[in-house]
């Protein structure tokens, strides 16, 4: 092998240099093309790792030897509650309905393989405009790929997002998020352990796709991207389906010692990190893995990413009771190998040696780089911008009413319904989803168990860009406040990291600088980020994407009465805006209102004070178990007049609102209106007696509660002081919010 | 009162088994057990529920492999002795591949999955699997499919609604519509004999308040009392 080989497979040269000093030798192809996956960014880290430290369970885990699959919460004393969000941004990009497709099959797989059963999914979407018909064709087909295979393999797909910028023109970001159920006692381990204990190949025989797939999603999207397509691979939720229900009786078999699935880098990831892990060898024999194609070499089989495969290993003298619960669901069962006590992944075809190499030299010994980091110039620029200097909307050349603004809000793809896309998928199969899509965040109950859970996921990259600290810590916020609305507990976090290319040192500041603001923010809330997925190398030749972190958050709710949602319930009841800080600027940097109504996207990002989301977090929780509110919803893009807007909609209830102009402050009223200030949410009670009650409670979370109005009539009036600021029928918010997508869509897709 | 005994098929795909078998088993006086696809027998069962999915991955055409499935020898003399089936989802769409029900299940008439809870009309409450409910009333039942829109010929058509066998419609009253473009807005149909019945709504997925309809659960409580 030669210095030119590594570089075309993305290694540098001094890596080749790394592996030739490892291996005393040059290395084969085989071994090459290895390396060159496991030593990706998409699999070893190596530029993020230093970073992600900054994640005290991560920093622990690390230091324990105890990364695992996907990281675990405690439900009840049996019940343990997995959950994990990965990133198919690339693949999405090129292919949209596999790209998307094999991406909640990946995150699936990473659930499952923990002895969890898969009890709900989610996604975090971006898109550029839907007027392009090229982001209308991804749209359709990443929506149309979750929705083939999410419902196929039988978990409901319960919560999401979905935001539109320019940004993600070409480079969308498709982020699925997986939770499973598991008892705790059984958690599955990946080690491969116990010297001469069998090694089993199941599921899907190994094809030709995919190979080299995580070295792609380890560089920058450009115009020979569309030639990558043989780089994406294929899935089958068919066999996905299969392998779950597989998976799930022979762990509960007791004779499977480890377990991993094999998705980036396939047969060399599980096999060198199980090894690793367990502290062993492993040796396997190519040609008796099953082959789609009989002629593949080791090189190809090494590197195939083929989907829907795992690879056990069994304890010895259990092979055939093994092998048999796999046969019953048609699956293929190969022992491939075996685990040795040399420490080195040894890979023979047909008996010859065709690579050996120390496990931990492709795991551990993945080089990591402290890379440069600068703050992007246009940062002062940007946060130089004071939004509260512009004219109010009737003030500009084309004058706009307060309720023209609120519906062209509503008709923002962004805040719009997500019906279109939510009707796709499967949110019921289970029969454990009690609140469905559209909800802040879905509600399920677990069998088994007394208790319920609330997940979600959130993330906004406008205000990352203005300020990746303030931006992932309000990332982490929000996803908390929506668990919290709903009456759950915040319990843990997963974490998508998608940005730019990591090698340029804007690109890179960015990352850092939100890393540690989740970091912060999770400590503060006393939320521990158990897994989490970085996606670098998102732009395009057009420039990098926003800088996006979403956050997938999973609260705990002792019972199920706790729940609350956010469609009123009746007509004649208070409404209150629970406010836990109040924020100078209006809210207005960063927002949806700015970039809708004045074409601008700058100024600072809504103020966050992390006390104050956690006093309101609290609230939240206390004023649904003491039976206090009756509806609650939380405050995000669009701010206040939206959030009453879609408490209406999803009702069908209107409601009457008087803002004093105290509340307003010194601030303009559209900042009041459509400012996204942090740390608020809306809540009903059922009757006045109950708002004293309410505001004394609040009051001892140091939070204010503003009573503003009474739900009922088939309008929603909006009035400051004593004049209307809004005031329009349910029916024309419905319209425009429920059919700005639908509307968009049943344009040409062709791209 | 003796305990009736449901069978719940599972064929590989199939994912509303456990949906379908817990329903079941929640109510006072039904029992129910897992069928796998390999089984020759269906003796001692009472109903038979053919499960929604995507059984073997609905490769090919839906339920077009599983009408091939060791099983089906069995179901069909269930139903040819009279006693009761009843196919939900990916079930109709079995029955249909199996003729044990007339028609077809194509493609949604705009082409995507969908998933949501409809408005059903009860066309008539003198059969095993509607006597808990009142003729004409309208009940929430979830939908999930991609293939939905039922399709057969003008004299079938005709037969069915001369018949009666069309127990379930999607209501098309108070701005409701039609989801997926079947014809005569048909969401379940049964056998001439009345005791086969295919229909796409979920009525598992519609037992429980707190999943937001309990009017599923009276499909249930008819099947028991009928026995």
């Amino acid at each position: 092998m030669n210095l030119q080989t590594a570089l075309e497979m993305g290694l540098n040269k001094a890596e080749y240099a790394q592996i030739i000093d490892l291996l005393q030798r040059e290395p084969t192809l085989t071994e090459l093309g290895m390396f060159a996956v496991m030593w990706s960014e998409h699999c070893g880290y190596k530029y993020s790792r230093p970073i992600l430290s900054l994640f005290k369970n991560y920093r622990e885990a690390q230091e324990q030897g105890a990364l695992e699959n996907a990281g675990v919460i405690a439900l009840d004393d049996d019940l343990g509650i997995v959950f994990k969000v990965e990133s198919h941004n690339h693949p999405s990009a090129v292919e949209p309905f596999q790209g998307a497709a094999t991406g909640v099959g990946g995150i699936l797989r990473d659930i499952f393989t923990m002895g969890a059963r898969p009890v709900a999914s989610l996604n975090s979407l971006r898109f550029g405009p839907l007027s392009n018909p090229h982001n209308r064709y991804l749209f359709e087909h990443v929506v149309a790929g979750i929705s083939h295979y999410g419902n196929c393999v039988g978990v409901p797909t319960v919560a999401g997002e979905v935001m539109f910028h320019a940004s993600y023109s070409g480079n969308p970001l498709v982020n699925a998020m997986a939770v499973g159920v598991v008892e705790r006692s059984r958690i599955a381990g990946a080690a491969a352990t116990g010297i001469g204990n069998p090694v089993l190949y199941v599921g899907s025989a190994t094809g030709r796709d995919g190979i080299h797939g995580a070295t792609f999603a380890s560089v920058e999207l450009g115009p020979d991207s569309e030639s990558r397509r043989p780089n994406v691979q294929m899935g089958d939720p068919f066999m996905e389906k299969l392998l779950i229900e597989a998976t799930l009786e022979a762990l509960a078999s007791g004779y499977i010692v480890g377990i991993q699935d094999m998705g980036a880098a396939g047969l060399t990831c599980s096999t060198c990190e199980t090894a690793s892990k367990g502290g062993t060898g492993m040796e396997i024999d190519v040609r008796k893995v099953p082959l789609r194609e009989a002629d593949m070499t080791p090189y190809e089989i090494m590197l195939s990413e083929s989907q829907e495969r795992m690879l056990c290993i069994v304890q010895d003298g259990k092979e055939e009771a093994v092998q048999a619960i796999f046969k019953k669901w048609g699956l293929h069962a190969a022992f491939v190998g075996r685990v040795t006590d040399d420490g080195l992944v040894r890979i023979r075809d047909n008996g010859e040696i065709v690579a050996e190499v120390p496990a931990r030299a492709l795991t551990d010994m993945c080089p990591t780089y402290h890379l440069d980091t600068r703050e992007p110039e246009e940062i002062k620029t940007l946060q130089g911008f004071d939004p509260l200097q512009l004219p109010e909307p009737h003030q500009l050349s084309e004058p706009l009413t307060y309720s023209q603004c609120l519906l062209r809000l509503l008709d923002s793809p962004t805040i719009a319904s997500k019906q279109w896309v939510t009707d796709q998928y499967d949110s019921m199969v289970q029969t454990q989803t009690l609140f469905l899509p559209g909800a802040d965040a879905a509600v399920l109950r677990i069998r088994g168990s007394e208790k319920a859970i609330a997940v979600k996921i959130d993330g906004n990259g406008r205000y990352c860009r203005l300020d990746p600290f303030a931006g992932g810590q309000a990332a982490v916020a929000e996803a908390c406040r929506n668990i919290a609305c709903t009456g759950a507990r915040p319990a843990g976090l997963t974490d998508n990291l998608n940005f730019a290319n990591p090698e340029k040192p804007a690109g890179f500041w960015q990352f850092q600088r939100a890393v540690q603001g989740i970091a912060q923010a999770a400590e503060a809330f006393e939320v521990p980020v158990v897994s989490g997925n970085v996606s670098f190398y998102n732009e395009t030749p057009e420039g990098p994407i926003l800088p996006t972190p979403t956050i997938g958050a999973v609260g705990i709710l002792d019972r199920i009465e706790h729940a609350r949602g956010a469609a009123f319930t009746d007509a004649g009841c208070p409404v209150l805006l629970l406010q836990a800080y109040s924020d100078p600027s209006g809210g207005l940097g960063g927002s949806e209102f700015l970039s809708l109504i004045h074409g601008k996207e700058a100024g600072k990002p809504p103020l966050l004070s992390l006390e104050g989301e956690r006093n309101l977090q609290q609230l939240l929780l206390a004023a649904a178990k003491n039976n206090l509110s009756a509806t609650c919803h939380d405050l995000s893009e669009g701010g206040l007049a939206v959030a009453l807007a879609e408490c209406c909609i999803l009702s069908g209830i209107g409601a009457y609102i008087l803002l004093t102009q105290a509340m307003a402050e010194t601030l303009p009223l559209s900042a009041l209106l459509f400012g996204e200030a942090q740390g608020r949410a809306l809540v009903t009670v059922n009757d006045e007696k109950d708002i004293a009650r309410l505001e004394k409670l609040a009051q001892s979370f140091n939070v204010h509660a503003h009573w503003i109005g009474t739900t009922g009539g088939q309008e929603l009036r909006i009035a400051v002081a004593t004049t209307d600021c809004i005031r329009l029928p349910l029916g024309d918010m419905s319209e425009a919010w429920e059919s700005a997508i639908p509307r968009r869509m049943s344009l040409s897709t062709a791209s | 009162m003796a305990t009736v005994r449901f069978a719940v098929l599972r064929f590989p795909g199939s994912n509303c088994d456990q949906d379908a078998l817990y329903t079941i088993r929640s109510i006072e006086g039904c029992e129910a057990e897992y069928v796998w696809h390999e089984e020759k027998t269906l003796r001692g069962f009472d109903v038979v529920v053919v499960p929604g999915g995507f059984s073997y991955g609905d490769y090919l055409r839906c339920g077009a492999v599983a009408r091939f499935a060791p099983v089906m020898d069995a179901l069909h003399q269930h139903a040819e002795a009279g006693r009761p089936v009843l196919g939900i989802c990916n079930g109709f769409q079995i029955l249909c591949e199996a003729h044990l029900l007339p028609g077809a299940l194509v493609r949604n008439a705009d082409c995507r999955f969908i998933c949501r809870i409809v408005p059903l009309e009860v066309e008539r409450n003198d059969t095993m699997f509607t006597s808990a409910y009142t003729a004409g009333e309208t009940i929430h039942v979830p939908i999930a499919h991609g293939e939905g829109c039922f399709v057969t010929d003008e004299a079938t058509l005709a037969e069915l609604e001369e018949q009666g066998r069309i127990l379930f419609r999607y209501s098309v009253k108070d701005g409701a519509k039609n989801p997926n473009g079947s014809m005569a807005n048909i969401a379940g149909i049964c056998s001439s004999k009345g005791n086969v019945l295919g229909m796409m709504p979920h009525p598992e997925r519609a037992a429980d308040k707190l999943l937001g309809s309990e009017d599923g659960r009276r499909l249930f409580i008819s099947l028991k009392n009928s026995l």
